[in-house]
């Protein structure tokens, strides 16, 4: 058991540095979005996950309920700053022809 | 137990030093503002994984407490800076 949760934490880690390194390498705002907020997800409930299997915690409950915080709420926060960084103008990559930005009636006033 | 688990997850925790460090660049660097909050989203990220791995390498469960309290602060920064940003281009 110890052994499995020494893998999966190991898993996490890498998945996070894969992340990080998306982060600095992703030409435009919405790419490192994705990959920070994907591999960063992934990683950090595996690291949790495998923190609670090791056996060395002795209440290892909460670590589930924030698994279940982490996978719900990262997403959403992700959805919302990813909206946030569309309606703020800020520059994308490979966006010459936007029709959305045309559409009066979407709401998001880019031009 | 063959293998010291606390040095295995020590070297875990330096290996996480450097993703905060790339994340960090990016927030200083990020030419943008919503490239410094996804930067903050990654940081906060990284900060709960720390939590869980120094609860294993202490053994204090009180730990995975502080993990999961951190991702709920993450959730309400990260929607407060998105509400900002867009109140902010609006006005």
């Amino acid at each position: 058991m110890t052994v499995l949760g020494l893998i999966l934490m190991g898993a996490g880690v890498l998945f996070l540095l894969v992340a990080a390194i998306g982060l600095v390498r992703l030409p435009d705002a919405l790419q490192r979005m994705h990959s920070a907020t994907k591999a960063g997800t992934l990683g950090t409930a595996l690291v949790i996950l495998g923190a609670m299997l090791t056996g060395e915690v002795a209440r290892p409950q909460s670590g589930l309920l924030a698994i279940i915080f982490l996978l719900v709420t990262l997403p959403l926060g992700a959805q919302l700053l990813g909206r946030a960084t569309y309606v703020a103008r800020t520059p994308l990559e490979g966006l010459e022809d936007d029709p959305l930005a045309e559409d009066e009636g979407s709401g998001l006033t880019r031009k | 137990m063959a293998f010291d688990l606390s040095a295995i997850v020590w070297g875990m925790m330096a290996m996480l030093c450097l993703v905060t460090g790339l994340a960090a660049w990016r927030m200083l660097r990020g030419p943008t503002s919503a490239d410094r909050f996804v930067a903050f989203d990654m940081l906060t990220a990284v900060a709960v994984a720390f939590s869980a791995l120094i609860a294993v390498a202490s053994g204090r469960s009180g730990f995975l407490d502080v993990a999961l309290v951190l991702s709920l602060v993450n959730f309400v920064a990260t929607a407060a800076f998105a509400l900002f940003l867009e109140r902010k281009t609006r006005s």
